[in-house]
């Protein structure tokens, strides 16, 4: 990249054509529910339009994923357990807007009838708590965790990730004395969201309004994450990302700065965990594997690590892949007459894909513009180590003198 | 030794052990205000070490640093930055993929107050607060010889530039204390004269205290109103350049023994 393009005309330019783009995926998602069924009937590619509620979970996952880079593309964190976040927004629907306590009753502002048993906290309010509840659990997870390091953090955040989903699994009356989560049977129904006497599950379009409900939760984290990314605190993170010892003798204070990329990251897991569960009407165990940790950051990585528009297409594509995109691609291949069925190999697909993504564009399909010029213009070939101290590479050294 | 008021830094029998290895051996050492003072020695001698115990990225195994009248022993880096230590680093450590003015506001982060909700809200007093960071830091990189660049990434600019950015971005932490660690490695004869003019004039003008690690003794000689030499982790010297010029131990040191007449 050239030093005209980056400054002045050229890049307003840029810029101005970005925000175009951007509020043209906008509208056109606003209007998707709508044109949903004409694009379905187009010929041969028809099959392919994923259905409005295949839509919804894209967006809670692509909204994960955004919230996941904030931990991982930002303060370069690897956490291979975002999957506790997740489960943890849903549990906090299901304990606030379910049946599950049904020897108390307490209802605020819930849209179910007020003679029902258990807690019903409006779902709109519980969203946000679910966040609230998430960022707390994030800051518990971090504050022991992030002293480490690495490919230390990464095996400690694969421990909670497993921790948090068998904890839930057995913690019921069998396990802890006491049913918290109704074991390996989840927690259901959650309530519906819903205004007053309109509740979204008993509306013959209640896919649509789940799926605005998503457009404008994913829209809130992009907002969120790019104000941030912005900030005193965004440069905080990066200036970690980039070299932790420098970012500590610069006066950047690494155990808040990242425990706050973590809270911030679990912050919007638990919103995404909390709305799916309202949408699935229930939250179980069997949602919160491992492998959707992996699943999450294959989107941040495909996307590229750091980049907000990367993440998104990343989330998209993958979460398109798994919930329709690999069966419809299934079902043609068999009908044309091969024994094949992708389903059955989906992480070994996705695992291929993100091999491919590190041989031949290993910044992601929208790169974070800093991580673009790495690549191009090969930051690390000029020597950062002192040339003259007889030429020894100290790179990462500090101890030498 | 007691504090003196008019110093700013007194180490007081700093020790660093390494399993068996001792890198700094009971350091006695004090920086007056405003004073330029080097710290120099051969390679090995524990000067980076003792750098790094006053910054807080090591913490000593024994002994005391008090800087303007606060313990630093024991203090993590980032609050040793909040009480007025800048440093540059002996291998420059610029993040990379940041342009020149962002390294340069990564450096104000502990001066600066935007938080979470206000950043994202983008509250006029944050608006406010971030324009004029960014026009210190503008002004920083200039005072620091960077008059243009501001927007291009750190690992792309030129070695010296580098250098240049790293004293501006630990100017902007707004020290009291300026530690710069061989900043003159890898300039030629011209740059150095002019960078030693520099740590002169930031001194004088920003009243600040300097401590300098220097290989070049020309650099050393001309800047440095006082001199400690450090051997092997202990400090065989101590005094003014002409002082230290005549010394036969740290003739021997450098040159070894017998060459001293």
């Amino acid at each position: 990249m050239s030093t005209i393009a980056r400054s002045g005309f050229v890049s307003r330019v840029r810029t101005d054509r970005s925000w175009w783009l951007a509020g043209g995926l906008i509208a056109l998602a606003l209007i998707y529910p709508i044109i949903v069924e004409t694009l379905q009937a187009l010929p041969f590619i028809g099959d392919f339009v994923p259905r409005t509620s295949s839509m919804v979970v894209m967006l809670v996952f692509t909204m994960m994923a955004i919230g996941l880079n904030v931990v991982v593309g930002y303060a370069g964190l690897l956490d291979l357990g975002y999957v506790a976040f997740y489960a943890a927004g849903a549990y906090m629907a299901g304990w606030l807007a379910s049946l599950q306590f049904a020897d108390v009753t307490f209802h605020f502002g819930s849209t179910v009838s007020n003679d029902k048993p258990g807690i019903h906290v409006s779902m709109w309010l519980i969203l946000a708590l679910a966040g609230v509840f998430t960022m707390i659990v994030g800051i518990l997870i971090g504050l022991p965790t992030l002293r480490l390091r690495g490919d230390y953090l990464a095996i400690v955040t694969l421990g909670f990730g497993e921790i948090v989903p068998q904890f839930v699994r057995n913690a019921d009356q069998e396990g802890i004395g006491f049913d918290l989560t109704h074991g390996t049977f989840g927690i259901a129904p959650i309530d519906s969201l819903g205004v007053g006497a309109f509740i979204f599950r008993e509306q013959r379009n209640k896919d649509d309004l789940y799926y605005w409900t998503a457009i404008a939760l994913l829209l809130f984290t992009v907002f969120c994450c790019i104000r941030l990314r912005d900030s005193r605190l965004g440069r905080a993170w990066i200036a970690i990302r980039e070299d932790e010892t420098a970012a500590a003798a610069m006066g950047v204070p690494l155990m808040r700065t990242k425990t706050w990329s973590y809270a911030i990251g679990a912050f919007f897991g638990g919103v995404a965990g909390a709305f799916y569960s309202s949408f699935k009407a229930g939250a179980f165990p069997a949602d919160f594997y491992f492998n959707i940790s992996i699943f999450l950051l294959c989107m941040v990585i495909l996307g590229g690590m750091g980049s907000i528009w990367g993440v998104l297409a990343g989330g998209m594509i993958l979460g398109y892949l798994n919930i329709e995109g690999l069966a419809t691609i299934g079902s043609k291949v068999q009908d044309a007459g091969l024994h094949f069925d992708p389903t059955k190999y989906q992480f070994g697909i996705y695992g291929f894909i993100i091999v491919v993504m590190m041989l031949f564009r290993p910044t992601g399909l929208i790169p974070e513009r800093r991580h673009k010029i790495e690549l191009v213009e090969g930051v690390h070939d000029t020597p950062f180590y002192d040339v003259q101290t007889e030429g020894t590479l100290t790179d990462r050294d500090m101890s030498d003198d | 030794m007691a504090a003196a008021p008019d110093n700013l830094l007194v180490a007081d029998k700093v020790r660093k052990e390494f399993g068996g290895l001792v890198a700094t051996d009971d350091i006695d050492f004090t920086i007056p205000h405003g004073s330029i003072v080097a710290l120099i020695g051969p390679n090995g001698a524990g000067k980076t070490t003792f750098f790094n115990q006053i910054t807080g990225v090591y913490v000593p195994t024994s002994g005391s640093i008090v800087f303007d009248e606060t313990q630093v022993v024991g203090k993590p880096p980032h609050a040793i930055v909040e009480l007025g230590v800048g440093r540059t680093f002996q291998n420059i450590r610029l993040f990379a993929q940041m342009t020149a003015i962002e390294n340069v506001l990564v450096g104000m982060h502990c001066r600066l107050k935007g938080g979470i909700i206000s950043s994202v809200v983008r509250t006029p007093r944050v608006r406010r607060e971030e324009r004029g960071a960014r026009e210190r830091a503008r002004e920083l990189l200039t005072y620091c010889g960077l008059p243009r660049r501001h927007e291009e990434y750190a690992g792309t600019l030129p070695y010296g530039d580098q250098r240049r950015l790293e004293v501006a971005r630990a100017l902007a932490t707004s020290p009291k204390l300026l530690l710069l660690d061989e900043p003159t490695a890898g300039m030629n004869t011209q740059e150095t004269a002019a960078f030693t003019a520099f740590v002169r004039q930031v001194r004088d003008e920003k009243a600040l205290t300097v401590l300098l690690i220097e290989h070049d003794m020309k650099v050393v000689m001309g800047v440095s109103e006082r001199i400690t030499v450090l051997e092997y982790g202990a400090v065989i010297a101590e005094g003014t350049p002409n002082e230290i010029q005549a010394n036969e131990r740290v003739i021997e040191a450098y040159l070894g023994r017998g060459t001293a007449a």
